[in-house]
């Protein structure tokens, strides 16, 4: 021990510091002042849309999730070779929010971000506080496959909407989710069933599989939004797109439309009748998805991730197959052909990188053709640009996945007031575990969700969104 | 005291000090700063907004579910586990046909019992969610192998149920570590008093009542303000367990786990730290006003 000197009044004086300087560092949370802004952009050519500085470094950070980051890894290749001489930093993690969130505050974050994820940042805060690029450039450059098309003219349908916070392109989705009631071909052909196009032969169906002592539905009870897709979508088939805009918007009454009231009463029947497995509305995802997997239950709800997320459980010759949801009505505003559908897996630029044309520049490559083969290939899941799967042998569920997008063509669904509102968003799937186990009806289901969305709209607090 | 040795406790507090300030006080500061601010998580500014998150929180009807369930878990988890670990305690230790020595085995009873206090809270959580499940599970599996087939319930997702069977589990999860406490404390007490009273013809019950309780009497209050924190949060347990998670419909929310989807799902950063806050208040509450109500007179060994 050194002899040092501080004496008690040192001492005092050090704590009393100390302790007046706690409110300041309270202030250090949010004392992120502006950024240097930014990054330089060099010349611009046609192979060089945005005008990547030479030798320019850039920083990747990606969720590495049940896809991996391989396929990053080879746009990553694609992006080197273009530009010589920059170096790459490439980060696979899982908690993108925890690792980024104390970066963005501090204006130094990566150049492109994967914010996906159980623990992803929420994009719509991000955007609000302006801390992301507009896309838009990006959008309108010509595609890395032909310079005759824009990047835009690649995607599929719906891609750059959901991409979009009041009006401004500031993510962009890599693949292509499409959400339906997924069923064993080989359990149906054996029995001789045949999926239904109507919810009339729905309900026979689901009569004929339970006398085979089979339940003709399960669901991830533990997470009832897995339920809430199947339900809007219904709603939205025979209320078509003016209905889906109202529920977004939160226009008055749109919660007691009629469409929502019978997509509710739907699904309120095939409880009523005992049509789903006894006991689903405590099982997890993979509780539920296993029972189905060894035939327990005919039909359960789920998006195209699911063959993936089975890969190790599902029985050879099981045949996966997505069936796009029965039309409740013989006058449904959208045909039968029609899908809920919504791209995932976000990439953005922020705004505060400091190589924005890097990070443009390497998007550009990862939507390219190419990529998205080998994405769909070794992932097993659609991605967002047109026409990647063309000529790959797909396996039986991403076969029909690539099929139902097809033949939906423009009459995608999706639901932006679920992203928009995560509040609105709870009380929903909170409200369709209730209607499904019987505890709440129809009526005061479309009642409950009604004054939710209504007391949103009223909150000054909330930011609000419009959609066209 | 002489300088220089002034001079050491100084150097050998101040590193501890200087931590603790930053890692523990100024959080604090941090979290009652940003519960009067609307900070949304990733924005580098915050608006000052007062006291109107707080003002928000009482018509909150998910908050208001969390608090109900939270006083509901404060008014049976203290009791059930420290009842039930006075029981085992008092079972072990007196248990045999006299009531002069333990039960048969007691140390090895006593180590399972102690044994989920090395799980980590996540395992036993996923451990009894499989053991909840209502078609494979281990509970109505037993249950209907003695033929009981009508008590089989979906117990995480009956609305009456969900919140008793996260409770059963904190309960179990807990008790062990007070059944050790309890029986190290009466390992204190004087084997004399319990002959004397045995002279005088005491039963069990009264010897219990009138030396064994008096005598652990400071352990069962720290244990009453222990297991009061823990049922201030219960959110790991809820998180992995419960429908939803905090369903269903709200059944089992709790202050931590509507704190934590604010922050980190609604990105409302502002308004989850009013709860971290109103939370702290209430602990603090909490603690004072037990600690004032189990004050009684001290009983001393002879």
């Amino acid at each position: 021990m050194t002899r040092t000197n501080i004496s008690r009044r040192d001492l005092l004086r050090a704590a009393a510091v100390l302790g007046m300087s706690a409110p300041l560092l309270g202030a250090c949370v949010t004392g992120g002042g502006p950024g240097a802004g930014p990054g330089q952009r060099g010349e611009r050519s046609a192979g060089n849309p945005f005008g990547v500085k030479a030798g320019s470094p850039l920083e990747v950070v990606v969720f590495k999730g049940g896809y991996g980051d391989d396929y990053v890894k080879a746009a990553e290749e694609v992006y080197r070779r273009q530009h010589q001489g920059s170096a790459i930093e490439h980060r696979g993690i899982q908690q993108v929010g925890d690792t980024l969130r104390p970066r963005f505050v501090a204006n130094t974050p990566p150049d492109v971000v994967d914010n996906t994820g159980a623990g992803a940042l929420d994009i719509s805060a991000l955007a609000a506080a302006g801390q992301l690029t507009n896309l838009a450039e990006l959008l309108d450059a010509p595609s890395w496959d032909d310079p005759n098309v824009t990047v835009r003219n690649t995607l599929l349908p719906g891609v750059v909407e959901d991409g979009e916070r009041d009006g401004v392109c500031v993510h962009l989705n890599y693949t292509f989710t499409v959400w339906g009631l997924w069923y064993s071909k080989s359990l149906f052909d054996r029995q001789g069933w045949t999926y239904p196009a109507t919810w009339e032969a729905m309900l026979a169906l689901c009569a004929e599989i339970k006398k085979t002592g089979i339940a003709p539905w399960t669901y991830q009870g533990k997470y009832p939004d897995y339920v809430t897709d199947p339900l809007l979508t219904m709603a939205a088939k025979s209320g078509g797109m003016d209905l889906i805009r109202a529920l977004d918007n939160l226009e008055p009454g749109a919660w007691r439309h009629e469409a929502v009231r019978g997509a509710a009463e739907a699904f309120a029947e095939l409880a009523g009748r005992g049509y789903f497995m006894p006991g689903s509305e405590a099982l997890s995802h993979t509780e539920a998805q296993a029972a189905w997997c060894q035939g327990k239950a005919a039909f359960i709800p789920s998006g195209s991730w699911l063959e993936s997320e089975q890969r190790d459980v599902t029985p050879p010759g099981f045949e996966m197959t997505l069936g796009v949801l029965p039309a409740r009505t013989t006058a449904d505003k959208l045909k039968p052909t029609a899908l809920e559908a919504s791209s995932t897996e976000s990439y953005l630029v922020p705004a505060q990188a400091k190589n924005i044309a890097g990070g443009l520049d390497f998007l550009r490559m990862l939507f390219s053709r190419n990529a998205c083969r080998e994405f769909a290939r070794t992932a097993g899941t659609l991605p967002s640009v047109a026409g990647a799967t063309d000529g790959l042998t797909l396996s039986s569920g991403l076969g029909s996945v690539s099929a139902a997008v097809r033949a939906a063509g423009t009459e995608l669904i999706s639901f932006r007031h679920r992203g928009w509102y995560p509040q609105l968003r709870k009380a929903t799937d909170d409200a369709v575990g209730e209607l499904i186990t019987r505890r709440l009806t129809p009526a005061a289901f479309a009642d409950r969700l009604q004054l939710a969305a209504d007391a949103l709209a009223k909150d000054s607090s909330v930011k609000k969104y419009t959609r066209r | 005291m002489r300088r220089r040795g002034l001079g050491f406790v100084a150097c050998a507090l101040l590193p501890a000090l200087l931590l603790h300030v930053v890692f523990v006080l100024s959080p604090y500061a941090q979290a009652f700063y940003l519960s009067l601010t609307d900070w949304n998580g990733v924005a580098g500014q915050a608006r000052f907004v007062g006291l109107d998150n707080f003002r928000q929180l009482g018509s909150d009807p998910l908050f208001l579910a969390a608090v109900r369930n939270n006083l509901v878990l404060l008014l049976t988890l203290p009791l059930g586990t420290i009842a039930l670990g006075l029981f085992l305690a008092t079972a072990l230790k007196f248990g045999s046909r006299g009531g002069r020595s333990g039960v048969r085995g007691a140390r090895f009873y006593s180590i399972v019992f102690f044994f989920p206090q090395l799980l980590s809270v996540a395992i036993v959580a996923v451990l009894w969610g499989f053991a909840y499940n209502p078609n494979s599970g281990l509970i109505n599996g037993g249950l209907r192998a003695l033929g009981l087939d009508g008590l089989a319930r979906s117990w995480l997702a009956e609305p009456g149920l969900a919140l008793f069977a996260v409770l059963a589990v904190l309960i179990w999860s807990g008790v062990g570590f007070y059944l050790v406490l309890f029986s190290a404390a009466m390992d204190a007490i004087p084997r004399e008093f319990y002959e004397a009273a045995l002279l005088d013809g005491a039963g069990q019950w009264t010897t219990f009542r009138r030396i064994t309780l008096p005598l652990l009497w400071d352990n069962v209050q720290v244990a009453f303000v222990y297991l009061g924190m823990a049922a201030l949060d219960g959110f790991a347990l809820v998180q992995i367990m419960t429908v939803g998670p905090g369903g269903p419909d709200g059944a089992t929310e709790v202050i931590g786990l509507s704190l934590y989807r604010n922050a980190f799902t609604f990105s409302r950063f502002g308004y989850a730290a009013a709860m971290g806050v109103a939370l702290f208040f209430g602990t603090l509450v909490f603690a004072v006003l037990a600690l004032r109500a189990g004050r009684r007179e001290r009983v001393e060994l002879a």
